[in-house]
């Protein structure tokens, strides 16, 4: 186990597309541990692509499981090959990345997805996502295609416009 | 180059003059820190982080073309502080509701007296000279439970402002 170098922006390597997973074997398993170490290393984070550790293969991991106030999730799940097959609803939410550090931004996302992904054993999987865990899984494959949360970042004004519900306290976002 | 100045232009909004202004700043050799511009009122306004320079005279004399070209009025202060010093907000407090006098003072201070500390206020009147509603976003940082700071808006509510608070939890990934 070790924790790995994560990239920052502006570094041309998270700006590539990364490739397929093909090979199920030992060898990812460990890449696997080592990447789930550096997620765990630095500040609160909810998720990391390979990519962000210079790994371009279709690799994230997702763990939605802790945050300050619970939110639907389906616990820690490493995703290998993830695909959004079906999008649903947006909403604004406030992200930042390991790879940019000391800044955070309101991003637009999909309130809720479906999506495909293979296991460690390369076994496939579908989940259905809301919500906080929809927009994780959603900003770690952006890394995947190298794309930044940066290149979806709305200004506060865009905010305050674009929102045409009100909702009172306590209702689930959407 | 570790001294901030903060420059701050007010005047009528024409086209290029952000444009004008960084342009005139960087021929001097100057550097851009953080800035917001914003439209009030249909008036330019921007508030820059300007560094590299001097002092704040070489500022005002490398802007003093551009300053008269537009018609901006201009401020220069230095400034303590300077950059990665941001915060990230926990909480996001939605006011809307008929435009009284009061409103935003009302809101804030209540929002002090429970603890908040505000980072961010974004006020603005929507609808129509006739019927105008009154919008306001305000992020900030509380230990406060969020229980606790409706509370402290309640009475607010029952006079036909709607208040909404809800959580910020900053997405790490
Ligand atoms: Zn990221």
């Amino acid at each position: 186990m070790a924790v790995l170098e994560i990239l920052k922006a502006p570094d041309p390597r998270l700006r590539q597309p990364a490739s397929e997973v093909t090979t199920f074997d030992d060898e990812l398993r460990a890449f696997v541990d080592d990447l789930e170490e550096t997620r765990l290393h630095g500040p609160g984070a909810v998720g990391i692509a390979a990519p962000q550790v210079d790994r371009l293969q279709r690799v994230v991991i997702v763990d939605c499981s802790h945050t300050r106030k619970p939110v639907p999730n389906h616990g820690h799940l490493v995703l290998i090959n993830p695909e959004i097959t079906e999008w649903e609803g947006h909403e604004i939410g406030r992200e930042g990345c390991l790879s940019v550090p000391d800044y955070t931004g309101n991003v637009f996302r999909a309130s809720r997805i479906r999506l495909t992904a293979q296991d460690l054993e390369g076994r496939h999987q579908e989940f259905d996502m809301e919500g906080y865990e929809a927009r994780a899984v959603q900003h770690e494959i952006d890394h995947l295609d190298g794309l930044l949360f940066l290149d979806r970042v709305v200004s506060r004004r865009t905010d305050l416009f674009q929102r045409k519900t009100y909702r009172k306290a306590g209702e689930p976002a959407g | 180059m570790n001294d901030w100045y903060m420059l701050t232009l007010v005047g009528e909004d024409r086209p290029g003059i952000v444009a004008a202004v960084t342009q005139a700043l960087y021929e001097q050799g100057m550097t851009l820190g953080e800035a917001s511009m914003l439209r009030l009122g249909g008036n330019f306004t921007v508030m820059i982080m300007v560094g590299g320079a001097e002092d704040a005279g070489q500022i005002r004399q490398a802007l003093a073309g551009v300053v008269e070209r537009f018609g901006l009025r201009m401020h220069v202060d230095p400034m303590a502080g300077g950059l990665h010093q941001h915060l990230a907000p926990n909480v996001l407090v939605r006011v809307v509701g008929a435009d009284r006098a009061g409103i935003v003072a009302q809101v804030t201070g209540r929002l002090a007296a429970a603890g908040m500390n505000i980072l961010d206020l974004d006020s603005d009147v929507a609808g129509t000279a006739e019927q105008p509603i009154y919008v306001m976003q305000i992020a900030g940082i509380s230990e406060t439970p969020l229980e606790q700071l409706e509370e402290a808006l309640q009475d607010l509510t029952q006079s036909g402002v709607d208040v909404t608070i809800e959580p910020v939890e900053t997405l790490v990934g």
